[in-house]
């Protein structure tokens, strides 16, 4: 079935975003320098923001129909998000940040053990006490990757989760991300404007540019350890 | 490390509501006690007691249907975007611009038994509001709401709008935002537009005397007593009483905005 399926239109000032693209499982990177509308098209997947024309379909459900003016909530389109810095709640702890987004279980016990479950498998259980005001950069993505997983989404939305990291723990992100999206078996749109980060992280690249999409590739895998692909610039060879 | 860390945590909310709980100890206790250790005043505290604890009567519902009511237009304020908006802030500030006269003036309009709405509200609460503690109360909550409304407004306009977001791309339903991350993140200038609304309820007068009519006994808070026995010597008293719960209710402020988030 297809993740997400994207056709739309939006203006914000100057800049005109016109789209169109499929993804299927697997990790899809949206790819592009700064300015090229991907952080935007995530915005409007997740519902924070509003298309001028077009749809948007996620798992088949059609979320956003412009025409048909239909528009899910944020909260009723069942994603994840990971926002660049985090974006945790400062006055809750890690444990509570990722128990307040399990949907699935009903009792506040039983969100807690799912929580636990998620901030174990991203090796963030050590902090769970914790505020996230204490943790380092890479601890409170962990963190996010754990709290956007344990909702159950159909899909999860990364918006440079590692791009404000140092390169040691980028690394070490990018690992981990790969790691677990794969492992959950949830779809998952990232972007980034780093050539090696989607080479590392996407199954499929689609590269951006001044609003409009310029090219898709699949990534050539031979494991699940790295790439065996040429470096991709973001456009059609 | 989990379990120190969770009590490390239980330590920090016991140490907080401790902190509010001890604050309001102070302010109740200072002023019954130093009352009483006025040296050579205690044989004034039969005059003094009443409208003391009048003054908490009316000050502490006051504060709390004024925080409450408060809030909630500051939220509307801040998050809403419907017609009417400015004529509710404008409506809604008014007291603090009004000169108190003209207050108690409009509430006798509205609160009299003879009005439509005061006939309504006198038979809901059972008995007249005007020249009664009850009216005292409302004319208290009026002078206290602009107060919380505009604090709280400030202060929720102040919370990142980005971790609201968030908080919606998890699932939260906008209700649970603004209960589990809006108000929290906001607190410290709610509880400062409170502090404040309180100190004013405290020290209410004008229209207080206007809707209470300054009944010895009844409706004579701790501000309208000091007038009336300005010439006499328990006036000292009921000046550092009033002195005393000001300072306790700027500590309170003082120690929540050093509180960590």
């Amino acid at each position: 079935m297809t993740a997400l399926d994207v056709h739309l239109t939006r203006t914000i000032g100057e800049f005109d975003l016109d789209v169109a693209f499929s993804v299927e499982s697997g990790i899809s990177v949206l790819f592009g320098p700064s300015g090229a509308g991907k952080s935007l098209t995530l915005a409007l997947v997740a519902g924070l923001l509003r298309p001028d024309t077009g749809t948007i379909a996620i798992n088949g459900h059609i979320v956003t129909d412009c025409a048909s003016r239909i528009f899910v909530s944020t909260q009723d389109r069942r994603i994840g998000m990971v926002f660049q810095d985090g974006l945790l709640l400062p006055h809750r702890t890690v444990l509570d940040n990722v128990a307040l987004a399990v949907r699935q279980s009903n009792g506040r016990q039983a969100r807690r053990a799912v929580a636990r479950t998620w901030l174990e498998r991203v090796g963030a259980e050590a902090f769970s006490e914790r505020r996230p005001g204490s943790l380092s950069g890479g601890q409170r993505q962990r963190v996010a990757l754990a709290r956007a997983l344990a909702g159950d989404p159909a899909l999860v939305l990364l918006d440079e989760p590692i791009s404000a990291l140092d390169s040691a723990v980028r690394r070490e992100l990018r690992t981990l991300i790969r790691e677990v999206m794969i492992s959950s078996g949830v779809p998952a749109v990232l972007v980034t404007h780093d050539a090696d980060e989607a080479e590392e992280l996407g199954d499929v690249v689609i590269g951006y540019n001044d609003g409009r999409v310029t090219a898709m590739r699949v990534v050539e895998r031979t494991n699940d350890t790295g790439s065996q692909s040429e470096p991709f610039d973001g456009t059609e060879p | 490390m989990k379990r120190e860390h969770s009590l490390v945590q239980q330590l920090r909310n016991e140490h907080h509501a401790a902190t509010i709980g001890v604050t309001v100890l102070i302010g109740v206790g200072l002023g019954y006690g130093v009352a009483h250790l006025m040296a050579g005043y205690i044989a004034y505290w039969g005059v003094v007691s009443g409208p003391f604890f009048l003054t908490l009567r009316v000050a502490i519902p006051a504060t709390l249907i004024a925080g409450v009511a408060g809030v909630a237009s500051g939220y509307a304020l801040a998050k809403g975007r419907f017609p009417g908006r400015d004529v509710l802030e404008t409506i809604g500030s008014l007291p603090i611009i009004l000169p108190p006269t003209v207050i108690g003036f409009y509430l006798l309009e509205v609160l009299s038994p003879g009005t439509r709405v005061g006939g309504f509200l006198t038979r809901v609460v059972g008995h007249d509001l005007v020249y009664n503690v009850a009216g005292c109360i409302v004319a208290a909550t009026v002078a206290a709401f602009p107060f919380c409304m505009r604090a709280a407004r400030s202060a929720i306009e102040g919370v990142d709008p980005m971790i609201e977001q968030a908080a919606r791309a998890i699932g939260l339903p906008n209700w649970r935002v603004a209960l589990l991350v809006t108000l929290p993140l906001a607190r410290r200038g709610i509880a400062a537009g409170l502090t404040i609304g309180c100190a004013r309820a405290l020290g209410e007068y004008g229209a207080t005397l206007m809707v209470g009519g300054d009944i010895n006994g009844k409706t004579r808070t701790l501000s309208l007593a000091i007038l009336d026995s300005f010439t006499t010597p328990e006036r000292n008293a009921m000046l550092l009483i009033l002195v005393l719960m000001a300072v306790a209710a700027m500590t309170g402020v003082g120690l929540l905005g050093r509180s960590r988030t």
